[in-house]
């Protein structure tokens, strides 16, 4: 029964979540206000991760999945860029590359300042 | 063969997993980073559909399944990132800095992109959320008055790319600090990002999980100003 309870807990928080979203008025999705409510319970000690480990974990491995559909569906899609393909695709590869350098070597540099100073 | 599949509610998952199963493999044969489980399970399924003449549609009756658990599978992610939360009170000057340091380097990358290519008002606005999460840029991208189906897939794009080439950048930058690994796939690639930054390690992953939300809760504050830029 561990796993059904373990999911069980998860779908429920979910579910809090979606309503969370329906009832405020922010852009926030409810996917986040899950990983809020999850973080708050884990916390303040209202759950222990023993309750909720081996389910999450599962459904974290499997995650790389569950983009394969909406990306696949670019082939339909793509049409939406007709006209702009080259520009799109330069500013995507420059700005992800960007921010991932730019990400990494700032903190990288805080880490390591931190650890020299002590 | 068309028709078989066509109606079958389990192909679309059972095409989904194999393609990645596929992926793994090459993976592990032929160790190129370009042999990404994901973009070769993308392509597994693409080249499936074009070869048995299957619709999209008919293949995403069964994969919208594998999309359904997306948000329970995200609130998961809360359980990484408690268990590295020591880590991340320790370090969290660097994680705060970097992340916004991340997107704010993202913004004006995409208004510097906009300025050469001569983007419209609305071309530009549609790329600003590009490097968040979809749930959060499709709102970014609605209020701001860009093309929302567009965003999507830049978004989506964006992603992808983040999780394929996130080892050759650490290489070529020198990040080799698990943290700042992290940090730099959820800032820059989001959920997809941290799927791969989950593959790295219980650190990385945590840290990427992180920087999904602050990374778009930011974006949603200082887009809205930078769209005023152009």
């Amino acid at each position: 029964m561990k796993y059904m309870k373990q999911f069980g807990i998860i779908i429920a928080m979910t579910l809090a979540a979606e309503l969370l979203e329906k009832l405020l008025p922010l852009p926030v999705p409810a996917s986040i206000y899950g990983l809020g409510i999850m973080l708050a319970f884990l916390v303040s000690g209202f759950l222990k991760v023993e309750a909720v480990k081996e389910s999450a974990d599962f459904l974290i491995e499997i995650m790389p999945l569950m983009f394969i559909p909406a990306a696949a569906g670019l082939i339909d899609s793509y049409h939406g860029l007709d006209g702009i393909l080259i520009p799109a695709a330069v500013t995507v590869a420059v700005t992800t590359v960007a921010v991932m350098a730019v990400t990494g070597r700032c903190a990288q540099r805080i880490i390591r300042k931190g650890q020299n100073g002590k | 063969m068309k028709e078989l599949f066509g109606n079958s509610l389990f192909f679309g998952v059972a095409v989904s997993v194999a393609g990645y199963e596929i992926g793994l493999m090459l993976k592990k044969k032929l160790k190129n980073p370009l042999c990404n489980p994901l973009l070769i399970s993308i392509a597994f399924v693409i080249l499936v559909l074009n070869v048995f003449g299957i619709e999209y549609s008919d293949y995403y009756e069964g994969g919208k399944y594998l999309s359904y658990l997306l948000t329970p599978a995200t609130v998961c992610l809360a359980v990484p990132l408690y268990q590295k939360l020591e880590l991340l009170k320790r370090n969290w000057t660097a994680v705060i800095a970097a992340i916004c340091a991340g997107v704010f380097s993202s913004l004006v990358t995409v208004f510097l992109m906009a300025k050469m290519f001569g983007f419209t008002h609305e071309q530009y606005v549609t790329f600003l959320p590009k490097s968040i999460t979809t749930a959060i840029g499709m709102g970014v991208s609605e209020k701001l008055g860009g093309i929302v189906t567009v965003t999507v897939i830049v978004i989506i794009i964006t992603g992808i790319l983040g999780n394929v080439i996130a080892e050759s950048v650490f290489k070529l930058f020198r990040i080799e600090e698990p943290i700042a690994k992290g940090l730099a796939l959820g800032t820059s690639s989001h959920a997809i990002g941290t799927a791969k930054a989950m593959e790295l390690g219980e650190i990385e992953g945590a840290m990427s999980s992180l920087s999904i939300v602050v990374s778009g809760i930011l974006t949603v504050i200082a887009a809205s100003v930078f769209a005023r830029l152009l």
